[in-house]
């Protein structure tokens, strides 16, 4: 299924240099500078997954304020529904 | 003529409001075998705002819980709209109310998870919990 355009499809007026697709022997040369470049950047972090089970406390984002906004709404809905608590 | 028929329209709807009000405030009470399990401490009040079986319990006793705690979680998410929080904070909330308002040989959970027996000191909630 086509989606609707409100216009044809055309190329940009301007084209940023970095959106400019280099090909040919420019391309080549960039990709050859580019890519060994980053492979020797010093100061590498390294992350270590921890030997113990991450455990998380679900009920750590229930916030007391929000308990006592709520305290008159929960005591209204225990009152109106006092058989089943 | 005409204004004694407004009169006897209006008389009527206020029989009817009246009505309507002594019909209102007709909470329900629980369940004689609900009663029952809790005293017996077959069932207890969670952190968590539902009911929770303590030990091994018969199937009916289960299904007792389960039955209750689904109506529970309809109650708390209708609540839980219209206070504009999650599901699982108003339960919480509830959770604390329905921990406070156990009475003496009731069974309830502790923070540490534990199932405690109410006795006439206040039971021990989560920190947060208010009143």
């Amino acid at each position: 299924m086509n989606a609707l355009k409100l216009t044809s499809r055309v190329a940009p007026a301007h084209k940023a240099p970095m959106e400019t697709r280099l090909r040919g022997f420019a391309g080549a040369i960039r990709m050859l500078v580019a890519v060994p470049a980053l492979a020797v950047l010093p100061g590498c972090i390294t992350v270590n997954a921890p030997d113990k089970p991450i455990v998380i406390e679900l009920n750590i984002n229930i916030k007391q304020e929000v308990l006592y906004k709520i305290q008159q709404d929960v005591e209204n809905t225990i009152q109106e529904n006092s058989g089943i608590f | 003529m005409m204004k004694f028929k407004s009169n006897t329209v209006l008389k009527a709807a206020a029989a009817l409001a009246a009505l309507g009000l002594v019909a209102a405030p007709a909470f329900a009470q629980r369940d004689p075998a609900y009663q029952a399990a809790r005293t017996a401490g077959q069932v207890g009040e969670k952190m968590d705002g539902y009911l929770g079986v303590v030990g091994s319990q018969s199937a009916t006793i289960v299904k007792l819980v389960d039955d209750l705690n689904i109506q529970r979680k309809a109650a708390y998410t209708k609540g839980a709209s219209g206070s504009g929080v999650s599901v699982e904070e108003f339960a919480f909330g509830a959770g604390c109310k329905n921990i406070r308002d156990t009475a003496a040989g009731e069974k309830y959970q502790a923070p540490g998870g534990a199932w405690q027996t109410r006795t006439a000191a206040p039971p021990q909630r989560d920190g947060r919990c208010p009143g």
